[in-house]
């Protein structure tokens, strides 16, 4: 047999084999079984320990809080019907949905929400949520459908608090007799039939539902570790859903009609997070000099592509207070030479500042960005490109500078920065800034009960940081999603939840 | 022979052994555990006790010198440990993941041997033609083209082009449906073999022109022996044993995962098994893991050492008495 005989026989073996891949049909799609893909895979199945973004996308479609967060970032009824506050603010009374059943069948009654409560606020259950909840001293059910939670304080903001997957009520039961970081028994529209890390994650629709929907009869969620497979897969047709981080795959232009790519402002906010506990930041006119130096609009345009919208210290749309009125928005270079100059730092410093490449995707790119703006003032940032854990060990350890990140938002100001501008607060150390006015102006947030009164509180409390510039606030980005023209009646939320697949039809 | 292969295992232990040390202190001395990958910045929300509740869960609360000796004990047992993350014992996950990685790995090799040592024979005997120069060109391009742009490129085209994309996030066992499997794991072979392709094509090119060169190939050219089987009797298999040689490390590799190309292609394979392990810190699944692989890595090389006896006579194992 010749080589070019062997050769051809080796060719028209290969192209056999891949003919025969490519024609093998698409997999058996359930027809109303919707397909979904995303990046990355929730890290844990317990609503009350786990906090990454990830992981909260899969829980809240298998859990519910008693108050959810709508599309507009309004507190809407979910397992409680309806609350009041006493008159002095000392009692929260929450009034029950009647008629709702666990995915194991069981009744969902006062005692779930105790329990699950309690759970969430017993130190061995290790859950970060805990400090949202302190101000409850004890609880009561004065009947199945009735809860009383007893506070310390009139903490306004716990409404909010209850408004997260993170307070998700789970079956008293389970938590009593069952391991609650595997056993998934929630009251949400879907059940979980089976979870592969990393693989896929198999959801059915609650038969039982008490809201209306789902109209699909299940999920299959697919990991496909990399965004730009994901994007080829919707392309190709053979996913219905996709979630997207990186807005530079999500708007890479499709020109396919028959795909929609969602895109909702989020309440997340990317910052450049400066440690005035540091010299030479400790001095106000070096921080408000970068503050004037840094272009934010320039930091949209080039790291994110323009996908984003400059942001003061409030992120919702209900909270936020016009740019101009804040600090140094627009930049000023000018300015910011004079600041420097007052410090006595004209000839610069030098300023490192870490950041983490994946979190969010255009962290090294901000970064570079304001490297290049701060040259103006003589300071020349030194970048520190860290994997994600060390990151995050180091900013916890309050060991670093300056810091690129993406935080998450809330629907309440409270819990959004209670934890970063109070004295003693969790990270305040790490904030590496407090003075008196802002100590005050959370303390007052936090127990105001009127909502005008409560709205200038949180303005004066814009205008007081963006004007101490311990952080440098940047933008906003959006949330992506990507679906058939088939799928409908998906609602996108600026807390980027996918709750609403609860709503999705699929038109195939 | 037996003593011989007795020998070499008796000295994979302490490999073993000194890798799996050095990854036990390596992945510890790496800022940042379970819980902080986990939680994110939010573990700094948590209460000591708190903290220490959720170490007792990840096991992480005993000192790390008392975690190697239990680890250590239990493998000798044949227990590589437990995963809390996935929720089952580490060999489980591997077990689960190394069918992709072997199917992966095999099948890119037969290519990337089918391609490299068809182009780099005919290059040796056509030696500056024009098959050489195409040959050396190919070459050069799989060397140089990173496995992502390829694999990329592949995803690109059959996506926007032909509308199809094979593994969608649906990896099927080749038990399950052959074909579908095939399927899926025919691309990111070609990726994988084609890029080391590159490198068989070289070797077999200059391995066979040194061989071509040599008095005995004359002599079986005198002897009026046809070309084709001077080639394939004599000169193919003498420049065998570099390329063996490369095939061999080459398979050590693929076996260990190849990270891009799984997370490209969404195969759920060893490599990025591993890799996730290590950014959300699963100790246990990093140690298993990396074990694993070296054991792989370190009888592969033996099989070679092997093969070189079948191959070439004159290399033996049997002890001369």
């Amino acid at each position: 047999m010749s080589l070019s005989r062997i050769l051809r026989i080796v060719l028209v073996l290969a192209v056999m084999v891949m003919g025969v891949g490519v024609m093998t049909p698409a997999a058996a799609q359930g027809d109303n079984t919707l397909i979904m893909a995303r990046a990355v895979d929730a890290t844990g199945l317990d609503p009350h320990t786990q906090t990454a973004f990830a992981s909260l996308r899969l829980l809240e479609l298998v859990y519910e809080p008693l108050i959810q967060a709508d599309e507009n970032l309004n507190l809407v009824p979910a397992l409680a019907e309806s609350w009041t506050f006493s008159e002095d603010g000392l009692q929260l009374t929450l009034n029950l949905r009647q008629g709702v059943t666990f995915h194991d069948g069981s009744a969902f009654t006062a005692e779930d929400v105790i329990a699950s409560l309690a759970r969430i606020l017993d130190e061995a259950t290790g859950s970060a949520t805990r400090t949202n909840l302190l101000s409850i001293e004890s609880m009561e059910a004065p009947d199945d459908y009735t809860v009383v939670l007893n506070l310390t304080l009139p903490d306004v903001p716990l409404v909010a608090a209850l408004s997260s997957i993170n307070t998700a009520i789970l079956s008293s039961e389970v938590i009593a007799n069952g391991d609650p970081t595997a056993d998934v028994v929630g009251t949400g529209p879907f059940m979980l039939e089976s979870w592969q890390p990393e693989e896929k994650t198999v959801l059915k629709a609650n038969p039982n539902y008490w809201g209306d929907g789902p109209f699909v009869d299940g999920v299959e969620i697919r990991i496909i570790p990399d965004e730009a497979t994901i994007m080829a897969a919707l392309r190709a047709g053979e996913v219905d859903f996709v979630m997207f981080n990186d807005p530079l795959i999500a708007t890479l232009p499709v020109g396919d009609a028959t795909i929609t790519i969602n895109r909702a402002p989020e309440i997340s906010y990317h910052v450049l997070q400066l440690r005035a506990a540091v010299e030479p930041l400790d001095k106000l006119e070096v921080r408000q000099a970068i503050s004037c130096a840094i272009d934010r609009q320039e930091v949209v345009d080039v790291a994110a592509l323009g996908e984003g919208q400059v942001t003061g210290p409030l992120t919702m749309p209900a909270w936020t207070v016009p740019l101009d009125e804040l600090f140094c928005y627009e930049q000023d270079v000018e300015r910011a030479r004079e600041l420097m100059k007052q410090a006595g730092l004209e000839e610069g410093f030098t300023l490192p500042v870490i950041a983490s490449p994946s979190e969010p995707p255009s962290a090294l790119p901000e970064a570079q960005v304001i490297q290049e703006q701060l040259k103006a003032i003589n300071i020349t940032v030194e970048i520190e490109s860290l994997e994600f854990g060390t990151y995050v060990d180091r900013w916890l350890a309050a060991d670093f500078v300056g810091a690129i990140a993406l935080n998450g938002g809330r629907p309440d100001p409270y819990p959004m920065y209670s934890r970063y501008w109070q004295r003693e607060a969790q990270f305040n150390n790490v904030a590496g800034y407090i003075d008196d006015t802002l100590d005050r102006l959370m303390k007052e947030g936090q127990v105001e009960t009127d909502p005008v009164k409560r709205y200038e509180i949180f303005a004066e409390f814009q205008r007081h940081l963006a004007e101490m510039s311990p952080w440098i606030w940047l933008y906003t980005g959006y949330t992506y999603t990507g679906q058939q023209a088939y799928v409908t009646d998906f609602i996108p939320t600026p807390t980027g939840s996918i709750y609403y697949l609860s709503q999705v039809k699929l038109n195939r | 022979m037996l003593r011989y292969l007795a020998q070499r295992l008796v000295a994979v232990i302490p490999t073993l052994f000194g890798i799996s040390l050095l990854v036990f202190i390596a992945i510890r001395l790496v800022p940042g555990d379970a819980i902080t990958t986990m939680l994110g910045t939010e573990a700094g929300m948590l209460t000591e006790t708190q903290r220490a509740s959720l170490e007792a869960y990840f096991g992480l609360d005993k000192p790390v010198i008392e975690q190697y000796f239990s680890w250590m004990s239990r493998v000798l047992q044949g227990d590589l440990g437990y995963s809390v993350r996935h929720g089952k014992p580490v060999l489980t996950l591997i077990l689960e993941r190394f069918p992709v990685t072997l199917e992966l790995a095999l099948l890119s090799l037969i290519i990337a041997l089918t391609i490299g040592i068809s182009i780099g024979t005919l290059s040796a005997v056509r030696h500056n033609s024009m098959i050489d120069l195409f040959g050396r060109l190919v070459a050069l391009t799989g060397l140089a083209a990173p496995n992502f742009l390829i694999g990329t490129l592949l995803i690109y085209t059959l996506s926007v082009y032909f509308g199809i994309l094979p593994n969608a996030g649906d990896y099927t066992d080749f038990t399950e449906n052959p074909l579908k499997n095939l399927g899926q794991i025919i691309f990111p072979a070609l990726t994988l073999g084609f890029s080391f392709s590159a490198s068989v094509m070289r070797t077999t090119r200059s391995a066979m022109l040194e061989v071509l060169g040599q008095d005995y190939i004359r002599t079986a050219h005198g002897k009026g022996l046809r070309p084709r089987a001077v080639i394939f009797g004599h000169a193919v298999r003498n420049a065998l044993i570099p390329i063996v040689t490369l095939a061999g490390v080459e398979l050590g590799y693929l076996l260990g995962g190849a990270v891009i190309v799984e997370k490209i292609f969404a195969l759920p394979g060893i490599g990025r098994l591993t890799l996730n392990a290590i950014s959300q810190r699963d100790y246990a699944l990093i140690q298993g893991a990396t074990l694993f692989i070296a054991f792989n890595f370190v009888v592969i090389n033996m099989l070679v050492d092997l093969l070189y006896a079948a191959i070439d006579p004159r290399i033996s194992y049997v002890s001369k008495k």
